[in-house]
């Protein structure tokens, strides 16, 4: 339906036709006089000048430093920020009293100044108007941006119910907007990292030890004798602390045991690479289980003590012998047993590790649970050099008035489905945002912070249907990232440098917390996140629930309730508590009360029978690739994050593309040829926007192809990111959905190569 | 003195996180670079080996660059640092052409650059900037000459190779294997 888009002139009055949003080039608009008028990073009065000087760097400058912690992933490693005389940030370092990064930052964290420098960052509040009949964003102030903001919210408000206003939320930023939606009356809050990537495994071990793995990970892989790794490629994935602890581990001895169709690049660091078929893992997972008990290996005391169900789990696998894994894996029955046996040896120092991103096929859940299942016959839940019981900081809650109850919240956008799901799902929030009437509540606003929706969530379809029935879409971010396409009004959020944020509380063996402090004042037009939710908190007539007028002041009281100041942590940058909770291990002399419905590891589970499920999991074969057809997979490269830095120039510099990997059987076949450029195209006859370099590797299996994640923007305004590699988003179309917890299992997909778009485009016309 | 830079094939993962940190620690333009990652694959699947190792001068003790530099910018510091002095480099590139590690590069503003050890942080008793960002602690930076030194101890109980022996330069990186 498409109408002329008088909503945002109109902005007190809510239009009742749907708007259609174009999806408008942020470009077209002209923004370079901004560009150049944009403020240079100097120090201004009222910046804080705290910071020790060090000594000249090689250009014989002094150098301030300011505490900080890392925004480029989710880990938020703490680090000093490095400024010149000129008021310019020249690098970060890793804070050396951090015990999450011990003053190591990863490639991103060292690379984050290029987010502060990325000339290509949003730089003013936009609002999309219709000029001539066509959809544009002209530059508005902050003033007019969030007036507008607060009168639709308002209006939506009145219509509907301030629930049907939702965020979707990554990062620091989502405290904030979480905080305005609750004084608001909404608590429906989604954020990508649980239906996109870990929500299964907080699901299969919470369904076994009745806790979830959480992040950071509680691996102890520091003392770990022998580490597993199911498709999970630590070293890609720069998860900081795990990394270097993997690099430990490796130094004394530890076994690693990795589990992947391709070589990663800890696979190629492993005493044992199983290169598994695809699809599969949870028919190798329960051989293994099988192996433990059937040979006697499996850690008696510790399931004795601590276990139920270990009967019922005996008989369920009694079958899964490694002849049957063979057949479905294709990994050796020997090398089967001999792995198995490599962990009992170790056990209990021995990780089965969760992994991370895990929504491959839509049993991640089960599969998740059959990871926890091994980890609790190793005895590994709870013991050094398995996984630690972690500790936070209690960060008291700064007071404001108590939020007002919601009619609903986020479990009634599920509409009786996913009963395991323990967060919001983010595609049920999209499903959620479309007229049906399967629909309880529907969703009529999107705040979206931090997240680049169409790269982070596959069904881009479903997306774009709803997307036409909103009736506010706000986008805050630092780039314009192809989100922002879809936006009645984007707001220049300021990067992690140029900003106070909430204290870092990372549970791990020990509490800290950790300080961020602007290095430099925001630059262009951009703003705090904690300020943008204020201001529209306050145009709501929601004063109360910020009684701050910097955010500074939230910081320094937490602190002194914590015996603290914002003072002694702009010296410090970090403070590492004492455990309050005693040993992290479990002591295996006596019973632990688990936090499951029997009190006790829960081997089989009768909670997951009572709701229909396998009470233990099953292996269910998954749809193969047709002939011509490869499976995709994606992962990470250690120098970027998600989709988010692909433009930044000091990360591009060192990964500027993907590249599709393809097995040299399978490059013949083709006639395909290293560092050549190929199209792809899906199952579903879905062809990738751009162009992808080939690279023939011996490192991938024949039946699959591997990229990594992130690449192949479509907005021209990341102008080193457009265009560059394929998007593994787009081409995801099968989506998996799990049916315990909603996650959207994304590897069931398969692409095929073209490498004539012509000759593409006439098949596609014929 | 003898500086010397020992890098443990067996844990780096490639990351080039010693990349970005000398970009950023050294002020290299965007686009160059004075350390770099290179992967070497061996074998077919599923019998794969890669080793990953990351790169730089290698600070021979018998330099090719320091031979043909026809007005001395190239030359050896205390301690075997290999070094270019940027007012005195005439951007004739003859250094990069005797390299045999293509260690070197032209920089924008009209001189040759490389790795220097990150003499200024040696020299004030820091690590180079890829020694002390590494997460995987993979590199060991120290004085052969002191037998009691890190890099000492590691290359004494530690396989290593060195690149390209046959040029007969003498480097000064080992890998560990």
């Amino acid at each position: 339906m498409q109408k002329p888009d008088s909503a945002s002139e109109h902005i007190n009055e809510l239009v009742p036709m749907k708007t259609r949003r174009d999806f408008i080039k942020i470009s077209a608009l002209g923004l370079g006089a901004v560009a150049l008028t944009a403020g240079s990073g100097r120090m201004g009065l009222g910046m804080p000048l705290f910071g020790k000087e060090t000594g000249p760097d090689n250009e014989g400058d002094v150098l301030r430093r300011v505490p900080t912690y890392c925004e480029v992933c989710f880990w938020k490693c703490a680090g000093w920020a490095y400024v010149n005389s000129e008021g310019r940030i020249v690098k970060v370092i890793g804070n050396e009293d951090d015990p999450q990064c011990n003053g190591r930052l990863c490639p991103r964290g060292t690379g984050g100044v290029g987010m502060v420098y990325d000339e290509d960052r949003l730089k003013k509040p936009l609002i999309r108007v219709t000029e001539n009949g066509k959809q544009t964003y002209r530059e508005a102030s902050w003033d007019e941006a969030l007036e507008y903001i607060a009168s639709k919210m308002k209006g939506i408000s009145e219509k509907f119910g301030p629930e049907s206003i939702a965020l979707f939320n990554h990062g620091s930023a989502g405290h904030y907007f979480t905080h305005l939606l609750n004084a608001f009356g909404s608590s429906t809050v989604a954020a990508p990292s649980y239906a996109q990537c870990r929500g299964p495994r907080e699901v299969g071990f919470e369904t076994t030890f009745g806790s979830q793995v959480g992040s950071p990970e509680p691996t102890d892989i520091r003392d770990t004798r022998c580490m597993v790794l199911i498709g999970s490629h630590i070293g890609e994935n720069m998860h900081n602390g795990q990394v270097q602890e993997m690099s430990d581990a490796i130094d004394k001895g530890a076994v690693i045991i990795t589990v992947d169709p391709r070589l990663s690049t800890a696979a190629s660091k492993s005493k044992y690479w199983l290169p598994i078929k695809p699809a599969t893992d949870i028919a190798l997972l329960l051989s293994w289980i099988h192996v433990l008990i059937n040979d006697e290996i499996y850690n008696k005391e510790y399931v004795a003590m601590h276990a139920t169900g270990f009967e019922e789990l005996k008989a369920a696998v009694s079958k899964y012998t490694p002849e049957w894994a063979y057949g479905i894996t294709t990994i050796e029955p020997e090398l089967i047993r001999k792995t198995a046996k490599e962990m009992a040896d170790a056990a209990p120092a021995v990780i089965v590790h969760p992994g991370r991103h895990v929504t491959w096929y839509g049993d991640d859940a089960q599969r998740s649970r059959a990871i926890a299942l091994l980890n609790a016959l190793l005895g590994s839940w709870g013991s050094r050099g398995g996984f630690f019981m972690k500790e936070g900081a209690s960060i008291p809650e700064h007071h404001h008035p108590e939020y007002p109850k919601p009619s609903w919240s986020w479990p009634e956008t599920l509409n009786g489905k996913y009963p395991y799901a323990k967060m919001s799902v983010t595609n049920a929030f999209i499903d959620a945002s479309i007229a049906s009437p399967e629909n309880k509540h529907q969703i009529h606003g999107w705040i979206i912070a931090g997240t680049n929706l169409p790269m982070a969530i596959p069904l881009k379809s479903q997306m774009l249907k709803a997307l036409e029935e909103l009736d506010l879409v706000v986008v805050v971010d630092t780039m314009p990232t192809e989100v922002t396409g879809y936006a009645d009004v984007i707001l220049p959020e300021c990067t992690y440098l140029e900003r106070y944020d909430d204290l870092r509380d990372s549970p791990h063996r020990v509490p800290t917390v950790a300080l961020r402090a602007p290095a430099i004042e925001p630059m262009y037009d951009s703003k705090p996140a904690w300020w943008i939710a204020k201001q529209i908190g306050e145009k709501l007539g929601l004063h109360a629930y910020f009684e701050y007028d910097d955010y500074k002041e939230v910081i320094d009281w937490q602190l002194n309730q914590m015996g603290s100041s914002l003072k002694e942590l702009e010296k410090t940058g970090v403070i590492v508590f004492p455990r309050k909770k005693g040993s992290p291990y479990l002591d295996n002399s006596q019973p632990h009360a688990f936090t499951t419905a029997s009190g006790k590891i829960e081997l089989y589970s009768e909670s997951l029978a009572a709701a229909g499920f396998d009470p233990v999991p099953v292996y269910t074969p998954h749809p193969e690739p047709e002939e011509g057809f490869y499976r995709l997979i994606y992962g990470r490269a250690p120098m970027h994050t998600f989709s988010r830095t692909a433009n930044n120039p000091n990360l591009t510099d060192l990964m500027k593309e993907n590249s599709v990997w393809v097995n040299p059987r399978v490059a013949r076949l083709w006639d395909l040829e290293n560092g050549a450029y190929t199209y792809l195209k899906n199952q579903d006859g879905v062809v990738s926007s751009f162009p992808v370099k080939v690279r023939i590797t011996e490192r991938i299996r024949w039946d699959s192809v591997y990229m990594v994640h992130g690449f192949g923007h479509s907005k021209k305004e990341l102008s080193r990111a457009f265009g560059k590699g394929a998007n593994d988003t787009e081409l995801i179309t099968n989506v998996m959905i799990d049916p315990m917890m909603g996650g959207t299992g994304m590897r069931g997909n398969f692409v095929t190569f073209v490498s004539n778009m012509d000759q593409n485009m006439k098949e596609v016309e014929s | 003195m003898r500086y010397a830079m020992a890098i443990d094939t067996l844990k780096c993962v490639g990351c080039s996180d010693c990349v970005v940190a000398c970009q950023m620690e050294n002020n290299v333009p965007i686009g160059f670079c004075r350390d770099w990652v290179t992967e070497t694959v061996d074998g077919s699947y599923p019998n794969v080996e890669i080793e990953l190792r990351s790169e730089r001068c290698n600070h021979c003790d018998n330099s090719p660059c320091v031979r043909c530099c026809p007005t001395g910018a190239s030359h050896i510091e205390d301690g075997g640092i290999v070094l270019v002095t940027h007012h005195k480099c005439i951007g004739c590139g003859a250094c990069i052409q005797a390299c045999p590690y293509e260690a070197r590069y032209s920089h924008p503003e009209g001189y040759v650059d490389k790795c220097t050890f990150c003499i200024h942080r040696v020299r004030k008793g820091d690590k180079p900037a890829c020694v002390a960002v590494c997460p995987t602690k993979c590199m060991y930076f120290g004085d052969l000459d002191d037998p009691n030194s890190e890099i000492t101890n590691v290359l004494k109980n530690r396989k290593f190779k060195s690149l390209a022996p046959e040029a007969g330069t003498n480097p000064q990186i080992f890998y560990l294997i």
